[in-house]
Order: C-alpha cells, then structure tokens, then sequence
C-alpha cells in the first residue's frame, strides 16, 4: 500500500517536473526524459509487473495532456516498463552500469519508436536528421539526468523494500 | 479482519490485458470525438495546481535575480513599451487588412465588410509537452473560463496556435511550428493563398515552411507579411503569422515554396492570448 503511494506521488513529481523545470534546463530545444527514467529503473530494481504498471501511468498521463489519441504513449511506455523487467534477474543493487545502459537503450528505442509511428507514417523521411538532431541529443542528456536521479530512485526503492520485509516479518512472528 | 487470499495475476496476462485496454482506446479516440471528461477534469486539479507551484517558484527565484540586478523598473517599462508595440503591430495589420479590403471593395462598390475586433482571454503557459518531437503547452485556463477546442491563440502581435485539447482549468495548445500543424495563410498584399506547415527540422532555425503560393505573376517578395486566410475553417481571418524570408519557385513553375519567420517567440512564451470567438 505505502509502495503504491510512494509511487504515485513519484509519477506525479516527475510528470509535474517534467514540462516546467526540465523544459527550463532544456538544453537547444532538448530535455532529458525523466519518465524514461522512471519507468526503466522501475522495470529493473522491482521486475516486469511493476516496470509495466508505472511506465502505463507514466504514458497515460501524456496521453491525457498532451496525446492525440488516448492509450498510445500508455502502450509505448508500458512496453518499455515491461522488457526492462526481463533484466531484474541480473539485477544487482550496487550496480549503475547496468540501469544506466538500460535506460539508454530504454531512451533510444523510445526514440525510434516515436519517430516511427508519429513521423515516418507522416512521410517525414530524414531519418538520419531525426536522429541526429533529436534523438541521439536526448539520449545523452538522460544519461547525464540518469546518474544522479537513479540514486534517488534506489535510495526510495530501497527504503521502500525494507519496510516491507520489516513489516512482513512482523507479520510471520 | 477479514483478509482477502492475496490473488496476483502473472505479468504476462497483464501486460496482454493492458494493451488490450491500451488499444481500445486508441481506436475509441481515434475514430469517435468521445472525450474523456472526467478524467481530464480530475488530472487537470491534480496536475495544474502543482505545475503552477514549481512555475511560481521558478518565477519568483528569477525575479529576485533580476531584483539584484536592479533591472526591475527597466524591464517592466520595457514590457510595457513591448505591449504597446505588440498593440500597435496588430492594429497596423488589421488596419492593412482593411486598407487592402477597402481597396478591392471599393473596385466592386461593396461597402459591407467591417473586420471584427475579436474577445480575447488572457492565460499563463503552464507547462510545455513533456517530449522533445512536438510543440505543445498547456495554460491554465479552461472551460471555466469560457475557452472550448479550436479557438485561436495569439501572444504579442501574432498567431500561436490553436486549441486541441481542454479541460476544466486547463487548455492544450498546438503551436503553429509544431511539426502536425498546417494553417491555411494568404499574403496580406496580394491574397495569394497558400499553407503553412511547421516543421521539427526547422524549429531550430526559427523559421516555418510555407507551400503551395500560387504566385503566377511573382509579384510576391521576401518580407511580405503573411496573415490567416479567408477560407481556413478554423483560423480567424487575418492574424499575422510572419514575414516571408525566403521564396523560391517550384519545380512545376507553378507555384512557390520558402521560410516564413513568425513574429512570435516560441521560445519564451509565458502569456498568451485566446481568442474566444470562434470561426464559423
């Protein structure tokens, strides 16, 4: 239940830091992608489920404020959420490599996916453009968001798991 | 108390329900209008709120900078000269839409058109789109205040966008040099028509592609204001978009193409300006 909160007000933050603060560090028209962030770590430190629950909230709220169509983000953030749990299994806390190539890849294939669905389907053929100028740039700047924030996303998880066992051995005794 | 067994669905027949969900409702939006009213209503008390707290706060540490600066007093009289200017540029091209109008109206011994003076809105831009492939914001105003979908927006002297998407206390706006924004425009001189189309690629360079001029005897230069047109549907007529800062002709002789500079800073927008009339 606490997780669930938690969470929550951790999407909401993000979403709310989002499109002020991280639109004010823009950096040539480029802001990093906190709710990549979010989502991936997710995936890796807890697993499928709930990388796929927060990368669908993550994605709905676009959707709702700034998506053409309802669902579409939700999807593309949930899958994202969803495949960075298949590595919760190598999972090891102490590691920052592992998240920080995962988001990387979270970001690029989010990227790709974006380009294709919303500009290639528009006949906006300049792949490499795109890829240059948008996608490669906030690939970069995420990482650089990533070395800092992950820290903060282990520390609450981590806080977060220890409760728990606190309490679920009370619970047994 | 009573405690329910703990029943957890495997993650793969979750994912498969969710994008089940996912993909309904891609098509319901798609195909139908239905919009999601309370939703919207709900996350638009949750979120608005909030963003306006961080935009504050950011507001207020800039202010006190520039308080340290003691640039205050200037900046305010420069906004003020900026409004009057921004006043003036819009009653100039009004009064050029009708100098213009006059002019062909007469030709024809009509007197009947008088150009409107629209209602206008004021709002805050609240928060911009959370991803680097588009250009929209939000502001802070909303069916409450008598806002609806595809009302104009302008800032200063020019055209911004449009209304897309709005809730109670909240309004997307697509601006015109997002990359899926297409305005219908004419030259104010001559009213050739022609589209204005934003483009991602060019977002950088400041500057939005128009296309389509039919502009048989080229008498249409660089630095020819470039304003709403009669026939969009949407767009009230004659808001100023740019000037034209390159023209060339197309391949098929025909018609032309170029870079219109929009008289609008699109990077530090902060208030906008609805228009509350709505084109039928």
């Amino acid at each position: 239940m606490k997780r669930k909160v938690v969470l929550a007000l951790l999407i909401i933050i993000c979403f709310c830091l989002q499109g002020t603060l991280f639109r004010g560090l823009a950096l040539g028209n480029i802001a990093p992608n906190l709710l990549i962030v979010i989502t991936s770590s997710f995936g890796l430190m807890r697993g499928k489920k709930e990388g796929l629950v927060v990368g669908f909230f993550c994605g709905f709220l676009i959707d709702i404020f700034y998506g053409d169509v309802l669902g579409f983000y939700a999807l593309v953030y949930m899958y994202i959420g969803y495949v960075n749990g298949f590595f919760n299994k190598i999972f090891y806390d102490e590691d920052i490599k592992l998240p920080m190539i995962l988001i990387t890849m979270s970001d690029f294939a989010y990227g790709l996916i974006i380009y294709i669905f919303l500009f290639l389907l528009r006949t906006r053929l300049d792949f490499g453009y795109y890829l240059i100028h948008i996608i490669i740039p906030e690939v970069i700047y995420t990482i650089v968001i990533t070395i800092v924030f992950y820290r903060v996303l282990r520390a609450i998880n981590r806080r977060l798991e220890l409760k728990e066992k606190r309490s679920a051995s009370k619970f047994v005794s | 108390m009573k405690r329910r067994t703990k029943f957890s669905l495997p993650s793969k027949y979750l994912l498969l329900l969710v994008t089940l969900f996912c993909v309904a409702m891609i098509f319901v939006t798609f195909t139908t209008d239905l919009a999601a009213g309370p939703l919207k209503a709900v996350s638009g008390y949750v979120f608005v709120p909030i963003q306006n707290g961080i935009n504050y706060v950011g507001r207020s540490i800039s202010n006190k900078v520039d308080q340290l600066q003691n640039l205050q007093d200037l900046m305010e009289e420069n906004a003020e000269l900026q409004a009057k200017v921004d006043e003036l540029t819009i009653e100039n091209s009004t009064l050029q839409q009708d100098k213009y109008e006059l002019a062909r109206l007469r030709e024809l011994y009509e007197l009947d058109e008088k150009y409107p003076s629209y209602k206008k809105v004021a709002a805050r831009v609240t928060a911009k789109e959370a991803g680097n492939w588009f250009s929209t914001f939000v502001i802070d105003k909303g069916t409450n205040d008598g806002l609806a979908v595809d009302m104009n927006v302008i800032a200063g002297s020019g055209l911004v966008g449009i209304i897309i998407d709005i809730g109670p206390n909240w309004a997307t706006v697509r601006s015109i040099i997002d990359d899926s924004s297409n305005v219908s425009a004419m030259v104010l001189d001559t009213s050739d028509i022609c589209i204005v189309t934003g483009d991602l690629k060019l977002m950088g360079q400041g500057v939005i592609h128009f296309s389509q001029l039919s502009d048989e005897e080229n008498k249409v230069s660089v630095g020819d204001r470039i304003v709403t047109s009669n026939i969009s549907d949407k767009y009230l007529q004659g808001i100023l978009i740019g000037y034209i800062s390159e023209k060339t002709t197309d391949a098929n002789n025909l018609t032309s193409s170029g870079y219109v500079t929009p008289v609008v800073d699109f990077e530090h927008l902060e208030e906008v300006l609805v228009i509350t009339d709505l084109k039928e």
